[in-house]
């Protein structure tokens, strides 16, 4: 008896000991992963930091590596999110809205849920082709800034939408009761109160959205994005006061130059950089590794926000 | 007093009309927002197929299919997508026998080990490794990961497989992870309870009742997940090489359909020429790919949210 104990015990501490080890060596596999990223990011850093200064920043792209910079890069950068932003934010917002408060349960919403789940897994340089093939040879619109912020809209819409019926779906239909009861349309119920506590999600969403969009590459040079850019968009106001370029004749306006830079040749960060690495030249690899690190900070710090809003709503809010 | 009022207003419109005409047209604004998404796909696959059409005009698809050369740039011009083929198969299956191991133990860690808050931790940092610009990845690849191959394996070419696909499956292991652990997670604690009441460690938990219960789900991620390797376009072009080749042989160099695009496209080719064209009906051939893949993963996800 005291024999068959025995070897109980000894089977109990053996499988809880190789249970442990498992412990032990999933955290390892994980940290391995963390630091093996954490390694290469840093060895980027430091590749790159000599490179970065001011004129780093303030200076156009050049035959000369230590002269190169990303003026262009991040200002065009800068520009094709601004039209990304402008056009995926309404209308995956809209979508979300209408798939979640307004979708009866047919096979049109059906349809559209399908699309919108397949759309998230379509490989990003495809959407660089229906850019190619429609807006650029169907639509006319260039190998311009408008193209690309629309291209890239396309490519965040899921991730928009997905994140804004999550948001609608959190908040509870006691408060959309309540708005009814006082008298609220559909749309005054959703406009004035579930749309504001829902906000702090969505623009999480957004933000996350925008951040993948800041480092795709593929389907921006698919669409003939020049590589080589020294020169800056030109500016819709004018130099001196007032600024916006009126004229004297109707529409008073001249949109023209307001809207001309949408219509610009560009660049953009990770193109600069992709640009920079496939050189055999190790000084502009050096030029790579500052605008990788450049490019890294921002995507960093837009997914910092948005892990940081996430938990200040997760916080703040109890339903 | 208010009602009285209303009604006492001269309006062509009965208020309510007006109203019940907001609502839908603003329904109807809504309704094509969310239509959109359809369009998308509708756009998607005519560009596709509209210019694939014109490419098939002028080579046969058996030519397409089993020539073994890819050579539409050069004056011999071949159209064989097998090459390409044999890349993208090659880079992704090195990416998901890291992703696949790697993912699935950080799955099983966060489910079913780790403290709640040592996984509030750990989570975002995952996130992070999916946030990082591919770019970026791409550099590492070929500056930081192919360098250091090289001393463990004399003689691997500047440009391989090996290193990309590597340096992939680091940028996969988040997509994993998190699929995985929340079909981990949604496995009823009371089949746990039931384990652990018959004796079983925590592990013996994990692989013998949580893993085959969540199988589905997780095959699901793998599925997902090698969709992406298949789809992913700047840690290739920038690390694999654009050689057309077509070898199984991790340590060569090879261009994956992505990776060809990507090459294509920094040329500047005419729009109607039949090298253009190559673009669009390789274009075909990955969506396709990954279209068959995301269905897959999708009814598995699916078939497994029914069982419990």
């Amino acid at each position: 008896m005291s024999d068959n104990l025995k070897e109980i015990r000894t089977n109990i501490k053996r499988r809880q000991l190789i249970n442990k080890i498992f412990a032990i060596i999933a955290l390892l596999t994980i940290f391995v992963a963390l630091i093996i990223l954490l390694g290469l990011t840093l060895q980027l850093i430091i590749q790159g930091a000599p490179r970065l200064s001011v004129e780093f920043l303030t200076s156009f792209p050049s035959r000369k590596p230590e002269q190169a910079g990303i003026l262009s890069a991040w200002v065009g950068t800068s520009l094709v999110m601004l039209v990304t932003a402008l056009a995926a934010v309404p209308l995956g917002v809209a979508a979300g809205i209408y798939l979640e408060e307004y979708a009866r349960k047919n096979w049109i919403a059906d349809i559209i849920e399908i699309n919108v789940t397949n759309l998230a897994g379509v490989p990003s340089i495809v959407y660089g082709l229906l850019a190619l093939g429609l807006f650029v040879y169907q639509f006319k619109l260039g190998e311009s800034i408008q193209t690309a912020g629309l291209t890239l809209a396309l490519l965040i819409l899921p991730i928009v939408i997905v994140t804004t019926r999550e948001a609608i779906r959190a908040i509870p239909n006691s408060l959309r009761e309540a708005a009814y009861a006082l008298g609220a349309t559909k749309w005054q119920t959703i406009w004035d109160h579930v749309l504001p506590s829902a906000f702090g999600t969505i623009l999480t969403g957004i933000i996350v959205g925008l951040s993948r969009a800041i480092g795709e590459t593929a389907p921006v040079i698919t669409i003939g994005a020049l590589t080589f850019i020294a020169f800056l968009p030109d500016s819709p106001f004018n130099a001196e006061f007032p600024f916006i370029p009126f004229t004297s004749n109707f529409p008073w306006i001249n949109f023209e130059q307001l809207f001309a830079w949408l219509r610009a040749p560009f660049t953009l960060m990770p193109i600069q950089m992709f640009n920079w690495v496939s050189r055999p030249n190790p000084e502009f690899q050096l030029n790579a590794a500052a605008a990788g690190t450049v490019l890294l900070i921002m995507t960093l710090m837009m997914n910092g926000i948005a892990i940081y809003l996430r938990f200040l709503f997760r916080r703040g809010v109890k339903w | 007093m208010i009602k009285e009022q209303k009604i006492t207003k001269p309006t062509t419109l009965s208020p309510k009309l007006v109203r019940d005409l907001r609502e839908k047209i603003i329904e109807f604004v809504l309704f094509l927002a969310a239509f959109s998404a359809v369009a998308t796909t509708v756009a998607i696959m005519y560009v596709l197929l509209a210019e694939s059409v014109l490419f098939f005009q002028e080579v046969s698809p058996l030519e397409f299919l089993t020539s073994t050369k890819w050579t539409p740039l050069f004056a011999e011009k071949n159209y064989g997508i097998l090459p390409l083929v044999s890349g993208t198969l090659v880079t992704s299956g090195v990416a998901l026998l890291v992703a696949i191991p790697m993912g699935t133990i950080t799955a099983m860690y966060l489910s079913e080990f780790a403290p709640s808050r040592l996984r509030e931790i750990i989570k975002p940092c995952l996130e992070l490794l999916a946030a990082i610009p591919t770019v970026v990845y791409g550099y590492f690849a070929l500056l930081f990961v192919t360098p250091f191959l090289q001393k463990i394996i004399p003689g691997l070419p500047g440009f391989n497989m090996l290193g990309a696909g590597l340096v992939m499956g680091l940028m996969i292991i988040p997509f994993i992870s998190s699929i995985s652990e929340d079909a981990m997670r949604s496995v009823p604690v009371g089949l746990r309870e039931g384990s652990y009441a018959m004796g079983a460690t925590r592990l013996q938990t994990a692989w013998r009742v949580v893993f085959p219960s969540a199988i589905s789900g997780i095959s699901s991620a793998y599925i997902l997940g090698a969709s992406r390797a298949v789809g992913e376009t700047m840690i290739v072009a920038i690390a694999a090489g654009l050689q057309p080749k077509l070898t199984w042989n991790p340590l060569d160099e090879a261009a994956t359909i992505t990776a060809y695009i990507v090459q294509v496209s920094l040329g500047d080719l005419p729009h109607h020429s039949i090298e253009y064209q190559t673009i669009f009906a390789a274009g075909l051939t990955l969506v396709l790919m990954t279209l068959v893949l995301n269905i897959i993963g999708h009814f598995l996800a699916k078939r497994y949210r029914e069982i419990y």
